[in-house]
């Protein structure tokens, strides 16, 4: 199971600092469990956002969020509310939230960090990949983990190394993590996430919590007593 | 007076690069250093150039400082994490070192030791950032410094890249960092470099245009081949082709190159690679 844990709510209010509506994704899967995308949360979000005067348009609950052709297949359903939002907030795990991303043509927001994967990586099949950073970054960086798909996980843009969008280390084979984060954003128009303050990773946010550091069994278990 | 001082003067100023041995035998280092000290404004010492292990940057900085040269300490984030590096820092400015290039660095299988661990936690910005924390007494972590350092900080910026805009966005978010001047990846395209200058002028900081000896054709198919960034066009190969005598072929393009882009940018820098000999004679060709 991939454990993640909501974001402080100042934390996400940020993010959507300067945007007036925003549309609200959930997830039924391991985000249920974790009680960070299940409907009760999507609704508590929207209620929250709402008080906070954000506009929300709409909102879905999805099986799987890391299953990207159905979460493709889920949206087509809410379209127009998608299009009325000046962005999503996407509340779930690091890999569900590239995968909205990766299928909407709008700016998405993480509402989570992702704690822990447990070795799984759900019903991953794209390209997306998520290291369990515990402090999701992918708000400034258009949905694309720069951890993971950038090769040396840089934070604040691209090294000198990309040729032709690919990367300096094995080009044949690795595109250039920033160069795929820089096309998303100038198609979004928002290329001033690129030249924000220095960003700097507390790594300390990597070790799962001492109460998921145990097993996944234990993990879940932890879970589901406190239900 | 000091690089600070000079390209703050407006003066046109030359640097070069030497790159320390890989041991401990310094001799060719030093007899470079002694070539160039008075030839040039600062010399940048190399920091494990291409991921290669050897002799350190800050030594290397040091025997400048120690033979008169003015240095400039190359740091690449690959090798070392927040601690080591911002007491690396430190080790520069006690031993007189003020001058610090902020790099991010080659990827580790780049070079030599293709299986160690690659750091990478911070990168060039947020090494910029580093610097200019402790410059305010203060360390990353926010802890107090006794006696805080200054230094006078650079970067790199690529000129030729394709597409440019990204190069502009993390030029602009390290000049924000506190980057003072720029040292570029080396130019064969005036041109270009003038497209970029165009843009990069409004963030107000010094540009190096650098510049890379070529040895040969093959030297420039290779660089076209694998180094990001950098693109000999095809009429400086087939020159370079034609020519009997490479090497002087190589020093009077550097020189010409230098001709064509001094008015564009605040000063040049020079990449020999090897061949420091040569760099005295690049500029008397190019009149500096
Ligand atoms: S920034 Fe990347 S590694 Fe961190 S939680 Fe988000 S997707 Fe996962
Ligand atoms: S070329 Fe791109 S993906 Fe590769 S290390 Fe540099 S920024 Fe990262």
């Amino acid at each position: 199971m991939i454990v993640s844990q909501l974001k402080p709510l100042q934390e996400i209010l940020g993010y959507l600092n300067g945007e007036r509506s925003v549309f609200i994704v959930g997830c039924k899967g391991c985000a249920e469990v974790c009680h960070t995308g299940d409907e009760a949360q999507v609704l508590d979000m929207k209620q929250k956002l709402e008080q906070e005067g954000k506009a929300v348009t709409g909102y879905c609950v999805i099986d799987f969020l890391c299953d990207k052709a159905l979460v493709k297949m889920r949206l087509m359903a809410h379209q127009s509310e998608i299009q009325a939002a000046d962005s999503l907030l996407v509340m779930t795990c690091g890999i569900g939230v590239q995968a909205v991303a990766a299928v909407v043509n709008k700016l998405v927001h993480p509402a989570a960090n992702t704690i822990n994967m447990g070795g799984s990586r759900g019903e991953w099949r794209g390209a997306e990949r998520c290291r369990e950073c515990g402090d999701c970054v992918l708000d400034m960086t258009a949905g694309i983990c720069p951890l993971t798909a950038c090769t040396k996980g840089l934070l604040n843009g691209p090294c000198g190394g990309a040729k032709d969008g690919r990367c300096e280390v094995e080009p044949e084979v690795r595109e250039c993590g920033w160069h795929l984060i820089y096309e998303r954003l100038n198609k979004l128009g928002r290329l001033d996430k690129m030249t924000g303050r220095p960003v700097l990773k507390d790594y300390r946010k990597m070790m799962p919590p001492k109460e998921l550091r145990s097993t996944l069994m234990w993990a879940l278990e932890q879970q589901e007593t406190k239900v | 007076m000091t690089l600070r001082e000079k390209l703050g003067s407006g003066k046109f100023v030359v640097t070069a690069e030497v790159g320390p041995a890989k041991g401990v035998d310094t001799h060719e280092f030093l007899e470079n250093v002694e070539l160039l000290k008075n030839r040039v404004d600062a010399i940048n010492c190399t920091d494990q150039q291409s991921a290669v292990m050897r002799l350190g940057s800050l030594a290397g900085c040091y025997l400048i400082r120690q033979k008169g040269g003015e240095p400039i300490f190359q740091m690449t984030c690959r090798d070392r994490n927040r601690i080591a590096l911002q007491s690396d820092l430190l080790n520069a400015y006690v031993f007189g070192i003020e001058n610090v290039l902020c790099l991010t660095g080659d990827f580790v299988t780049l070079g030599d030791h293709p299986d160690a661990k690659p750091v990478f936690d911070l990168d060039s910005v947020s090494l910029l950032y580093a610097a200019k924390q402790l410059e305010q007494g203060k360390d990353l972590a926010g802890k107090d410094l006794t006696g805080a350092p200054r230094f006078f900080l650079g970067a790199c910026v690529t000129p030729g890249a394709e597409p440019l805009e990204p190069q502009l966005l993390k030029m602009e978010r390290k000049v924000k960092a506190g980057a003072k001047f720029f040292q570029t990846q080396a130019v064969y395209e005036p041109k270009k470099f003038e497209t970029f200058m165009k843009e990069a002028r409004k963030f107000g900081v010094p540009v190096l245009v650098g510049i890379v000896l070529l040895r040969s054709a093959a030297m420039a198919r290779f660089m076209n081949k694998n180094v990001a960034g950098i693109h000999v066009p095809d009429e400086l190969i087939a020159e370079m082709d034609r020519a009997e005598n490479k090497l002087q072929k190589g020093v009077e393009i550097a020189a010409r190159l230098i001709r064509e882009m001094k008015d564009m940018c605040q000063g040049v820098h020079i990449m020999a690679i090897g061949l420091e000999s040569k760099v005295p004679a690049i500029l008397d060709a190019a009149g500096l």
